[in-house]
């Protein structure tokens, strides 16, 4: 093993992890986003827009990440005559697919709500929609927290694939380097260990959480 | 008052309630008994509308609640209903819990619902329990907040729901205290309940009901002592 020749490198393979935190956090956010905005329409009683949130999620969970953000990166110019960025393309692809995803999470927190609380809420006329955003979705998210926090842990991992369509997040700026320096297994276990402690602060977050919301509610 | 009329509810192909007529006074107590499954519950939650009726009429004060064009909203925040199963908030302290309806429904000021919230905790015996959480409490005093809660939006008709049911012994007294003072206040009061001496001492009237009739109204007095249907008389024997 040969960690001088990265040394150099250090910086530059350092920087890909802001790219691929700003990545995981814009997907985060417009993919939850999204994912409420699907979780609503599964349990509203229209059944279309229900069916078409339902097709939705089948689609994205039924067909390989690769592919999406690959058919949204290199399809987007030939069928819209826009130059797309890789930082665009891939926003968009993991917003996409993780709000598919989250919808899913969001659906099981909301539908694990005790019936009992809605029915308080309407029987003081409390209308739907307040009902909805003050009694059952603050108890939704808490009881969806700690899969929340694992969706955005696979969320950041996948960010990976971006190297493909050329963003140059960790994944990328270990093989740019590999190919200069004809080396490949030092860079790679550099970002490797980057991805690690991101993972990790990110389970401690949730594990931190997850103990306060659990005090706030129980003492 | 609140007058029903004819009130049939079906779930899927299985009917429940059967041509249910009846009137409710304004002020009166009246207890709902019955064995398990003889529609109590739903006959309660069609009053306000948490079931909607398959048939029939229900009129609070003139006003029919099951014509579509009612503001179904509107007649719940007169209709308070208390669970067996409690139901508070738990992710808002008790004084949350129940400021919170006045303040979104109501637009009651924050100041005026606090004011409010803590007279009526005084009331229940619970003032020194705002701040806590539900999960803090005994099962009697969540029943009691339960009550406060709704008694802060200031309804004229309380539905309980087998409200003593869920607790243990001990601490079915302090409920049912609560309700006997709630009795006096002019408030219309439908109680579902197994609990006989209280409908005894408290109602003016017991609604007899068995697979989906309302099979015998009277005064508790007359009621217990002499019940005129079969059914009635089989029902008390096997609790009494
Ligand atoms: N949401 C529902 N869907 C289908 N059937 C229901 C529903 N709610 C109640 N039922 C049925 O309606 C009948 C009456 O139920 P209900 O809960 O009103 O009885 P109850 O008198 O309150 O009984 P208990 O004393 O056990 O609470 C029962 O046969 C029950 O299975
Ligand atoms: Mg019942």
């Amino acid at each position: 093993m040969n960690f001088e020749k990265i040394y150099e490198y250090t910086e530059f393979l350092l920087a890909g992890t802001k790219v691929t935190l700003s990545y995981t956090g814009y997907s985060m956010l417009f993919g939850f986003t999204l994912g409420v905005l699907l979780a609503f329409l599964k349990i509203q009683k229209y059944k279309p827009l229900q069916w078409l949130a339902f097709m939705y999620t089948s689609i994205f969970r039924g067909t390989p990440l690769l592919l999406q953000l690959s058919l949204i990166y290199f399809a987007t110019p030939q069928l819209l005559d826009y130059d797309i960025t890789a930082f665009q393309a891939g926003i968009i692809a993991f917003s996409l697919n993780s709000a598919a995803y989250i919808s899913e999470t969001i659906r099981g927190g909301i539908n694990a709500v005790d019936k009992g609380q809605a029915e308080a809420a309407l029987s003081l006329g409390v209308p739907y929609r307040s009902m909805m955003m003050q009694i059952i979705l603050p108890q939704a998210f808490k009881n969806t927290l700690p899969a929340l926090v694992n969706e955005s842990i696979n969320l950041l991992k996948d960010t990976s694939l971006l190297s493909v369509i050329g963003a140059m997040d960790l994944m990328r700026r270990a093989q740019v380097v590999g190919a200069k320096e004809y080396i490949y297994f030092e860079p790679l276990l550099f970002i490797g260990v980057v991805y690690y402690v991101l993972v990790m602060a990110l389970t401690l977050l949730s594990n931190i959480l997850e103990r306060r919301l659990r005090r706030s509610d129980q003492h | 008052m609140i007058s029903i009329d004819n009130l049939s509810k079906h779930f899927g192909k299985q009917q429940v309630l059967f041509d249910i007529t009846t009137e409710i006074g304004t002020g009166e107590v009246v207890a709902v008994i019955g064995p398990s499954g003889s529609g109590k519950s739903t006959f309660l939650r069609c009053m306000n509308l948490l079931e909607m009726p398959s048939s029939g009429t229900i009129m609070i004060d003139g006003q029919n609640i099951t014509d579509k064009k009612t503001n179904i909203t509107k007649v719940r925040q007169n209709i308070g209903m208390v669970f067996q199963h409690f139901h508070l908030f738990p992710h808002m302290t008790v004084l949350k819990n129940m400021i919170y309806a006045p303040m979104k429904v109501k637009k009651v000021s924050k100041k005026t619902a606090v004011k409010q919230a803590m007279e009526l905790l005084e009331r229940v015996g619970l003032k020194d329990k705002a701040e806590s959480y539900p999960s803090q409490l005994s099962g009697g005093q969540k029943q009691r907040v339960a009550i406060a809660r709704c008694l802060a939006m200031e309804p004229d008709i309380m539905l309980f729901d087998e409200p003593t049911s869920a607790l243990d012994p001990e601490m079915v007294k302090e409920v049912l205290e609560v309700m006997k003072g709630l009795s006096h206040t002019g408030i219309t009061m439908v109680v579902v309940t197994h609990e006989m001496g209280f409908a005894k001492e408290v109602a003016d009237r017991i609604c007899f009901m068995d697979g989906g009739y309302l099979l015998e109204e009277a005064p508790p007095a007359q009621f217990f002592s002499s019940p005129q249907t079969e059914r009635a008389k089989q029902f008390l024997d096997k609790i009494l």
